[in-house]
């Protein structure tokens, strides 16, 4: 998968399972302030993921995720090795 | 003591969708019972069922505020909103005022067992996602409903089973009576999956009349052959009549007894001493007697031994000369959870309308409901000032409620 395609679906469940507009999505969006994606959100990305990229992602990973740039970063990443 | 009376009222049924539509459908005496083919493909002995569409919720409520709704939290919080308004209780007042939350629920079962499903699947708890938890828990309407209309009053689910929306009124009815709260959010839910009936199907306990589902729930009529599984959800807001008064809420009617009991008895089958009770507790607390009581709403499920001993019960009570009954289950079907919340919504419809709703599919008594004055069709212009209403479920709980109206 291409890294613009994963970017490309990420904002697509984003918008369509956590409904937020197109014009947050910018790639320095603080997740937590910006996107207002709280600890019960992170369960449900999980989820998410799992489902679109076929890999699961680790709890403690989002400690280090921060920006949208930083959560696409991730999965294109994870989505290679895997 | 307080005075407690009723101010707001709302319901999402298998009859309407909200006050307006089930007054209708009362009136005329529609019935909500259809048939479901996936039922029957699951190898249920009955594929009768209320049939309800879940609202949509979507632009009404952010994600967060739906994903840890299960589909009876969902039908109680668009009961609630009706309520709410016709109370003239906004944002503004609830962010003012502690406001608490009584309601009754007994199970959620959809989200326990497609949970368990993808547990079996995945083998890893966190794909079950953030939702199922609170989806899964019996207080899972209170927890939502009390976090969506920011609530900080009490906050607790009443399980009783088929009485658990009575007793949350009951219940309720007693925090603002002694002083402790001055307006509660009271009422039941029941979801109608298949999921949450199949094990009470397999209690032969329901009608097995397939080929006409609108005639299948007959309580009182000899020919019966058991009840029909339905949902939904109804809330009335109690109030202590001070406060009422001081806010100009609308005055609907008062609730003036409460009576329950429980039979110490068989889980399932219930007797005719536990009902009794309940109903003659109820009438002390209202201090009214058996001849005051205008309307009757019966539990009447339209199980053989169900109605048989609340007939008998009744007649105990109210001797030869019984006031207007009918069971409004035979239109909407066993509420369960719900129905001693939304059977005082009808009777409240019936005494502010002026009219008695039909006891449909009542044809041929049997040796007790004969001694009962059962509504068969619309009883219209019958002044109702006090109505009856009673509750009873699996474990022999009883609930009696008796309400007034306001002159």
């Amino acid at each position: 998968m291409e890294n613009k395609e994963i970017i490309e679906k990420v904002n697509e469940f984003l918008i369509d399972e956590f409904e937020l507009e197109e014009d947050q999505l910018v790639p320095h969006a603080s997740l937590k302030e910006t996107l207002e994606i709280d600890s019960l959100d992170y369960v449900d990305l999980v989820v998410i993921i799992e489902k679109n990229f076929g890999f699961k992602v680790k709890g403690e990973d989002f400690a280090t995720i921060k920006t949208l740039q930083d959560f696409y970063n991730y999965i294109i990443n994870h989505a290679q090795t895997n | 003591m307080n005075r407690v009376v009723i101010t707001g009222m709302g319901i999402y049924s298998t009859i309407g969708k909200n006050i307006e539509e089930v007054k209708n459908s009362l009136y005329i005496g529609k019935s909500g019972i259809g048939f479901d083919p996936e039922r029957k493909a699951l190898g249920f002995r009955s594929a009768l069922t209320g049939i309800l569409e879940l609202p949509n919720l979507k632009g009404e409520l952010k994600r967060r505020q739906r994903v840890g709704m299960a589909e009876e939290g969902e039908y109680a919080y668009v009961a609630t909103v009706e309520a709410l308004k016709q109370a003239k209780i906004d944002d503004e007042f609830l962010d003012k005022f502690d406001v608490g939350i009584l309601y009754g629920n007994d199970s959620s079962a959809k989200p326990v067992v497609e949970a368990n499903d993808l547990l079996m699947e995945k083998k890893d708890t966190t794909l079950l996602g953030s939702g199922a938890i609170f989806q899964s828990m019996n207080s899972t309407i209170t927890m939502n409903l009390s976090t969506i209309f920011r609530l900080r009053g009490i906050n607790l689910t009443v399980s009783a089973a088929c009485a658990s929306g009575s007793h949350a009124i009951g219940m309720g009815y007693y925090l603002i009576k002694s002083g402790l709260q001055d307006i509660i959010i009271c009422g039941g839910g029941q979801e109608i999956n298949y999921h949450s009936m199949a094990s009470f199907d397999g209690l032969s306990a329901f009608s097995t009349r397939e080929h006409e589902p609108q005639k299948a729930c007959r309580p009182f009529d000899r020919d019966r052959d058991g009840l029909v599984p339905s949902g939904g959800a109804a809330t009335v807001i109690l109030e202590s009549y001070e406060s009422a008064v001081r806010r100009g809420a609308p005055i609907l009617a008062e609730v003036i007894g409460y009576g329950f009991s429980s039979n110490g008895d068989h889980i399932s089958v219930p007797n005719i001493e536990g009902p009794a009770k309940s109903l003659e507790m109820a009438l002390r607390d209202a201090n009214v007697k058996p001849s005051d009581i205008d309307y009757i709403n019966a539990h009447a499920t339209a199980t053989p031994v169900g109605d048989l001993n609340e007939a008998q019960a009744i007649s105990k009570v109210f001797g030869a000369k019984t006031p207007y009954i009918s069971s409004t289950k035979s239109m909407t079907g066993h509420e369960m959870w719900m129905g001693g919340a939304s059977e005082i919504i009808y009777s409240m419809l019936m005494m502010q309308n002026s009219f008695v709703a039909p006891n449909i599919n009542f044809e041929n008594p049997d040796e007790f409901s004969a001694k009962l004055n059962i509504a068969a069709e619309t009883i219209k212009n019958h002044n109702i000032d006090i109505f009856l209403s009673n509750s009873f479920g699996f474990g022999g709980t009883n609930s009696t409620i008796i309400v007034k109206k306001i002159k």
